[in-house]
């Protein structure tokens, strides 16, 4: 429904942009390449403010682990640009759109676990509030506690709070080898019972994940699709004599079946981060059923050892993205997600994988399966929906629904910096 | 500095308010008694005192709950406090306000090792919640050098780092949930044994916010397990510009060490003459860089390490060969503090952070602001992540030279500012750089923070008079100036 969009080249012009709208009184759904489109909730507004204009990377010093781009900056640049200086993201996040989409949505991949998301790695925002004023937060060195930490709270916002112009991130070395564990065969809770123990261990495990039989089938990773059954996962990262002897002890104390090298495990950890499996989290709005993020499509022909193990309620091949299956992702207590998966399988027929050592559940699942699956999260934790068509997340709570006193809270933290609800309004929550 | 000007209104009311605390705490928690009330007069920056109008030490998050809502209701100003550690100020009493004690709350109410992870109340001390877990290997990584005595509730109030910050982050890194009561009375859980809360990311607006947002009843945070083993090289240089460049290669080469720490010769002097630590005296800059995790990595990395500082023209370097000996590398560093407090009557302790690489210019200009003041200054350096602590040798029984050392520390911050670093690294802002704001940060970045603050205490009542220069009523800062029809856009592209 989007009838104009805004396009400023400076930081200054956003400015000017969120100040006509506010006069206007005129929402604006914010933009970098509208690669996150598909999550959270669909805005309504009538102009769109597009920051891909504002991109550049200002200054990279390698030694000091900061980097410093204007919001809209390519996340393909940056990557490229700490690729040569061996640095990267190290909360390994999925490719592609910008490093404003990056922060506002706060994404982060299966080193989660041992480095953080986005949150974690933002270290300085300037952009401009729905009050229409340029202000800036945190700072451009790695450890800074002067005032508010702003720059956490814009992570995960979805561009409800300001429009991001200018990112502050830590960089950091990119292990110089990495090499994955493999164990077959084990159930849900057996598995995340064995990733319990490699996170435990002295041995710095970066992924720990665990995919069921008709999951693991579907990889393209020949030594994980051809396992036969269940496959977990376990990544070691760092310099190579490190690497090499920590996957023959962990190897030794799991008693792990396999190892996989450096670029097969690489591959594999792909997977797991895209989620390509279940066709990946929405790539952007205006397709029900969008492509999956990162060339994750190309896993789709993969071999399948026993086609006739995918569930098959919901339609033909749900984990091609083809069907009307959605996709949710779960935080939760790490020991809990076996049990919270048991749980929501009373009702639904769902697919499932774990990543974070069991805390974070991937579950496509058939509509109208919210009420079930956010019933299931008595230990604690949220569930947010990442894939669905446009119609669906405008009627549910995309994310966790809040008690009422936190909503109460969050409410009055939207009004302290967009008091007329001009940006991306009801991206997150209905209202706010 | 000035704090807020009491309210007589407030303190006329005192009888009033103590009777309204002990219907909620009976007993000996309401503390009135002057001799008493000394004990809480300041906190680790013990320059500034302020005996409080009352102070009350609740044992119950219900308790605290109803303190906050019976002091919003009387409008009576609240400080929160932990074990009073901080270097910044940020527990000083007010003359017109409750001084929330949150002492009782000692207990580890969880450990739970299958999801990694010790729930504590709030006054647990930051080195209890690694000695409970000890047994099983784990410990909880921020390292404050205070950790002995300062609770974990001031660690997220201060979002406290430590000589290990560089690899395992702040506390703000290490926190997966938060029991917060608001100055409202209001009861909050955010986050839990799972990662990242839903909806906005409130647990780090409120880790670092130097108490000013709410209260801290319950704490989880993440434990590791202990790095398998762990070494130190030394390493002296002959100039500060050397050492400097030797770090920034280190971090080059793709090393981030658990530890990296530097010192100026008036420190090693200070450091050796104390502890007997071993250091070379005829060096201008010393390093420790410790390296841990698994033998093999340590064993790598150590070679490397010692390559690198070759190249960058080291003129000492041992490698410790035994636990005796890497904490012996230690000791010195740990002891640089009180060592300077031999060799000088005070010390005022600073903590901006810069570049790196604006190590020699600031250590340059920061003699020759020395020179000119006449006051000494000894530096010791979280090197790998640019947190300076120069500490400012000063004598306070000597008329006008606590104020000579602040305002050098106050140039000293402002020349951090200057090359792109910022006002505190660790130690917050609390009072001690409060006014210092402005040099950091616009207005309106300012006002945007106190936006916020308005959010979670729109009266203003929560540690007042710390962090923000200038205080603004909610109402003012909430004001929108919109001007219909004056604005013109012209130059923004349309499509």
């Amino acid at each position: 429904m989007t009838i104009t969009t805004l396009k400023p080249e400076s930081a200054a012009q956003a400015a000017d942009a969120v100040r006509w709208a506010l006069s206007a009184g005129e929402p604006l759904e914010i933009l970098g390449s509208g690669s996150r489109r598909g999550l959270g909730r669909p805005v309504q507004a009538g102009h769109a403010l597009d920051l891909s204009a504002l991109s550049g990377v200002i200054a990279y010093e390698p030694e000091e682990l900061v980097l410093t781009a204007l919001a809209g900056t390519p996340m393909e640049t940056i990557r490229s640009m700490l690729a040569d200086r061996g640095q990267h993201l190290a909360f390994e996040p999925p490719e592609g759109g910008t490093l404003g989409g990056l922060v506002a949505s706060g994404l982060a991949g299966p080193r989660r676990i041992s480095a953080g998301s986005a949150r974690d790695h933002t270290l300085g925002i300037s952009g401009v509030s729905g009050r229409g004023e340029a202000y800036k937060g945190g700072g451009k060195v790695v450890k800074n506690v002067t005032g508010y930490d702003v720059p956490k709270l814009m992570a995960g916002s979805f561009g409800t709070l300001t429009a991001l112009t200018e990112i502050t991130v830590k960089v950091l070395p990119a292990p110089e080898d990495t090499a994955t564990l493999l164990l077959f065969g084990l159930d849900d809770a057996a598995a995340v019972a064995m990733l319990d123990r490699a996170l435990r261990s002295p041995y710095e495990v970066s992924g720990a994940a665990h995919l069921p039989a008709a999951v693991a089938a579907r990889s393209g990773v020949s030594a994980v699709a051809g396992a036969g059954g269940a496959v977990t996962l376990v990544r070691l990262e760092g310099f190579g004599p490190s690497v090499a002897a920590r996957v023959t002890m962990l190897r030794e104390e799991l008693r792990a079946d396999a190892v996989l090298a450096r670029d097969e495990s690489l591959a594999v950890w792909r997977e797991v981060r895209d989620g390509v499996w279940f066709g990946g989290v929405a790539a952007d709005g205006p397709h029900p059923n969008p492509p999956p993020l990162g060339g994750g499509g190309d896993h789709r022909g993969s071999p399948v050892s026993d086609p006739d193990s995918l569930p098959r309620s919901a339609g033909e091949g749900r984990g091609g993205g083809k069907d009307d299956s959605q996709l949710w992702k779960l935080s939760v207590p790490p020991s809990t997600g076996p049990a919270t998966v048991a749980a929501i399988r009373r009702t639904l027929d769902v697919e499932v994988f774990y990543d974070w050592g069991g805390g974070l559940v991937w579950l496509a699942a058939p509509p109208d399966s919210s009420g079930t699956i956010r019933g299931a999260l008595s230990a604690g934790g949220h569930a947010t929906l990442v894939r669905a068509p446009d119609a669906v997340r405008a009627a549910t709570d995309v994310f966790q629904p809040l008690a009422e006193p936190l909503m109460a809270l969050s409410r009055r933290v939207k009004e302290s910096f967009d008091p007329k609800g001009i940006l991306n309004p009801g991206r997150m929550y209905a209202g706010l | 500095m000035k704090m807020p000007v009491p309210d007589s209104g407030v303190i006329a009311r005192r009888r009033e308010i103590v009777e309204a605390l002990r219907a909620i705490v009976p007993g000996e928690g309401v503390i009135v008694d002057e001799n008493e009330l000394r004990a809480y007069e300041c906190d680790g920056l013990t320059a500034y005192r302020q005996l409080p109008m009352v102070a009350v030490l609740p044992g119950t998050v219900e308790q605290v709950s109803q303190i906050l809502k019976a002091c919003k209701a009387m409008g009576v100003k609240v400080v929160p406090r932990g074990a009073g550690t901080s270097l910044s100020g940020g527990a000083l009493p007010l003359a017109d306000g409750v001084l929330l004690g949150m002492g009782k709350f000692k207990r580890i109410l969880d450990i739970d090792y299958a999801n990694r992870c010790v729930t504590v109340q709030p006054g647990v001390t930051n080195l209890g919640i690694s000695n409970a877990v000890a047994h099983e290997g784990f410990y909880y990584a921020p390292d404050p050098s205070s950790q002995i005595a300062c609770t974990i509730g001031g660690n997220i109030a201060e979002n406290s780092g430590g000589v290990h910050c560089l690899k395992y982050g702040l506390t703000t890194n290490n926190v997966l949930g938060l029991e917060l009561v608001l100055m409202d009375g209001t009861i909050l859980r955010l986050g839990g044994k799972h990662l990242d809360a839903g909806g906005y990311d409130l647990m780090g607006i409120v880790t670092g916010s130097e108490g000013l947002l709410g209260v801290v009843t319950e704490v989880t945070v993440r434990i590791l397990k202990k790095p398998a083993t762990a070494r130190a090289v030394l390493l002296g240089f002959p100039s500060s510009e050397q050492g400097g460049d030797c770090v920034a290669a280190i971090i080059a080469a793709g090393i981030i060490p658990g530890g990296m720490e530097m010192m100026d010769r008036p420190a090693i002097h200070a450091a050796e003459a104390f502890v007997q630590a071993g250091y070379p005296l005829d060096v201008e800059a010393l390093l420790i860089v410790e390296l841990d995790g698994p033998a093999a990595e340590v064993d790598h990395l150590i070679e490397r390490v010692e390559a690198i500082a070759r190249d960058k023209g080291a003129c000492y370097a041992r490698v410790s060969n035994s636990e005796e000996e890497r904490l012996a590398f230690w000791a010195g560093r740990k002891a640089a503090f009180p060592a300077v407090g031999r060799i000088s009557p005070d010390y005022y302790c600073m903590d901006g952070t810069i570049p790196r690489k604006a190590l020699p210019l600031v250590l340059q200009r920061m003699q020759e602001m020395s020179d000119r003041c006449g006051l000494r200054v000894a530096n010791v350096f979280h090197a790998g992540d640019g947190n300076l602590h120069p500490l400012i040798l000063y004598d306070a029984n000597k008329p006008g030279e606590l104020e000579a050392a602040e305002a050098f520390g106050n140039d000293i911050l402002r020349l951090c500012v200057e090359v792109g670093g910022v006002l505190t690294g660790e130690h917050g802002v609390g009072v001690e750089k409060r006014d210092l704001m402005t040099d950091q940060f616009d207005e309106a970045d300012l006002q945007q923070q106190q936006r916020l603050k308005c959010a979670f205490d729109p009266d203003g009542l929560l540690n007042p008079g710390k962090v923000f220069p200038t205080l603004h009523r909610c109402a003012e800062l909430g004001r929108l100036h919109v001007h219909q029809g004056e604005l013109r856009f012209p130059d923004i592209p349309r499509f």
